[in-house]
């Protein structure tokens, strides 16, 4: 643990995305004590007040209001919660459905391997956002559906991967030596294989976060997924199409936080990937 | 007493290009506490055979035809949970690479562990720790206790074989199957390891199964040997009558291509195994 800390230390960059995700969490967790205001309050006689620093600005709006009189800066820490909840759900989805299809695929081979493989294929050759659409159209908008449609729409990346790594870990020797002292295939997939296979799959899962958040606020964008007056990112900046020429503050803060969320999740991503590489393990 | 009769054994490997008969009607005996050595060039199906007894021939590997007699129990008739019980702790087997064979997620005790759990339910968890150590020092593992919470990446191939062989002896098997143990593993090291394995046959009265394409080692180690050709047995003999007295060709041919001290003249050509010639035309030797 302490060598792993020491050469995750080794990339700056990933350090910095650290301290991002670090910093989201903890807006997550706090959001209460954080925000000034509750993010549904609206204050009608404050409507489109600009951030603090600019000419008009009041102080108890740091980052300004919207046309409800909302407080921007509230509504993007309360965001925060949406926003990493959706990202731990969908992931946790597609990996919990890809781990298994890809175990089984890269394990068994064959005809399962083959059956498991076509499906997959026939998930990849659809668009992700129409077959989000789709998703949410059949269940209707809503937040749980957008997160379940992005969940489905990552499912055959992690198989793929999951199932690449199984395939090269299959046959080495350490596993046809477990065989022999009379392993069952359930604990040579789960116990014996996946924990070598888990690279990729933490790293992918790592990167992963960052879109299923990028692709939650686009569907919320396009009004698929939160529905008003939910603070999601994405259905801010929806919100506030209409006021880009006269308060274009409103677009910028949540276009901001889902910015660097994205980079802060991928940076960890790339700072994951250089330390668990086995290469570097040995060393 | 014979602990293992393989009788008529015969695997076959089919592909599109047509069947491979890997092994092909063997049939040899396995006498309790003694060593049995199978030599044979690469591809001769040596390997196959002992995976064979392992059942672990995986498509497009089938075993056709045959018997594997294994204390008194034909294994081709049993089902997969039988030869579960079996695999570690009655039958238990060593790899040619101690690099690969080893997990690298977990350390030496915990896979250690995991074999006399599998197989010792009875002993509880201090009593499998001691049973491990006991057996990282029976193979002469330096600092038995440190290496026990060491991960594989840490160890040298010959510890990591030793690690292997501990973990086969753990349980006390009545047959070890050796494939290629010491292909990978430097020439003193091999000698710790060979030297081992018979210390170990002694003390417990392990048979072994011994598969190797080193004649050295067969001198070594061997109480019978089985030699095999494309997939046949073409000479089976005792080690001694073997190497005073070989008779098939091929065996013959064999034993001319190891260098001899004072026998062959510096610069002189080594004797090789001519690919040209069908062994299989001439008659087997089987004593």
């Amino acid at each position: 643990m302490q060598e792993f800390i020491k050469q995750y230390k080794k990339n700056k960059s990933a350090v910095v995305g650290f301290f991002i995700v670090v910093i989201l969490v903890s807006m997550a967790i706090f959001a209460p004590w954080i925000a000034p205001h509750a993010p549904y309050d609206q204050n009608l006689a404050d409507r489109l007040i600009p951030p603090m620093w600019e000419a008009g600005g009041k102080a108890s709006y740091i980052l300004g209001t919207d046309d409800f009189g909302r407080d921007l800066f509230s509504r993007i820490v309360y965001g925060a919660r949406i926003s990493l909840m959706v990202g731990a759900v969908s992931v946790g989805m597609s990996l919990t459905f890809g781990l298994v299809m890809g175990l089984m695929a890269g394990f068994f081979g064959g005809k399962i391997d083959l059956f498991i493989m076509r499906i997959v294929d026939i998930m990849l050759s659809i668009p992700a956002i129409l077959l989000a659409i789709v998703v949410v159209s059949i269940l209707g908008p809503s937040l749980i559906n957008a997160m379940i449609a992005i969940g489905i729409v990552g499912i055959p990346t992690y198989a793929r991967i999951v199932r690449a790594s199984v395939m090269a870990e299959k046959e080495k020797e350490y596993v046809i030596a477990s065989r022999v002292n009379g392993s069952g295939n359930l604990r040579l997939m789960f116990k014996v294989i996946l924990p070598n296979a888990a690279t990729p799959i933490i790293v992918q899962s790592t990167m992963g976060f960052a879109s299923a958040v990028l692709e939650a606020a686009g569907l919320s964008f396009l009004g698929l997924g939160a529905q008003p007056p939910t603070p999601e990112w994405g259905a801010m900046l929806s919100d506030s199409l209409q006021f880009i020429t006269t308060a274009p503050w409103m677009i910028f803060y949540p276009g901001l936080a889902i910015f660097f969320t994205v980079l802060g999740f991928n940076l960890v991503g790339d700072g994951l990937m250089d330390v668990l590489d086995p290469k570097l393990k040995d060393k | 007493m014979n602990l293992v009769e393989v009788k008529n054994l015969k695997t076959y490997f089919y592909s599109d290009e047509g069947v491979n008969r890997a092994v092909d009607d063997v049939s040899f005996e396995i006498p309790e506490g003694k060593t049995v050595c199978i030599v044979g060039e690469s591809g001769s199906g040596k390997s196959i055979t002992s995976l064979s007894i392992m059942q672990l021939i995986d498509k497009p590997g089938k075993i056709v035809e045959g018997e594997i007699i294994f204390d008194g129990v034909d294994l081709l008739k049993q089902d997969e949970n039988y030869i579960r019980g079996i695999r570690g702790s009655k039958i238990s087997m060593i790899f040619q690479e101690p690099m690969t064979s080893l997990n690298p997620s977990y350390t030496v005790g915990f896979q250690i562990d995991e074999v006399l759990k599998l197989h010792h339910k009875e002993l509880d968890k201090k009593g499998r720790y001691e049973r491990a150590i006991e057996a990282l020092e029976l193979v002469g593992m330096p600092y038995p206790e440190e290496k026990y919470n060491e991960y594989p990446f840490k160890l040298s191939g010959g510890q990591r074989q030793r690690v292997m062989i501990a973990m086969a002896m753990a349980c006390e098997p009545k047959l070890l199957i050796a494939d290629e143990p010491t292909t990978a593993l430097d020439v003193t090291i091999q000698a710790q390891v060979l030297d081992l394995m018979n210390k170990l046959q002694d003390k417990k009265g392990t048979s072994i199964l011994f598969i190797t394409h080193d004649l050295g080692v067969v001198a070594q180690m061997a109480d019978e040997v089985v030699v095999m050709y494309r997939g046949h047995i073409v000479e089976k003999a005792s080690a001694k009558e073997l190497f005073e007295d070989p008779r098939h060709p091929y065996t013959k041919a064999l034993l001319n291509s190891i260098p001899v001290p004072g026998k062959h003249k510096r610069k002189s050509r080594l004797d090789t195994v001519d690919e040209n010639i069908d062994y299989l035309q001439f008659p087997k030797e089987i004593r």
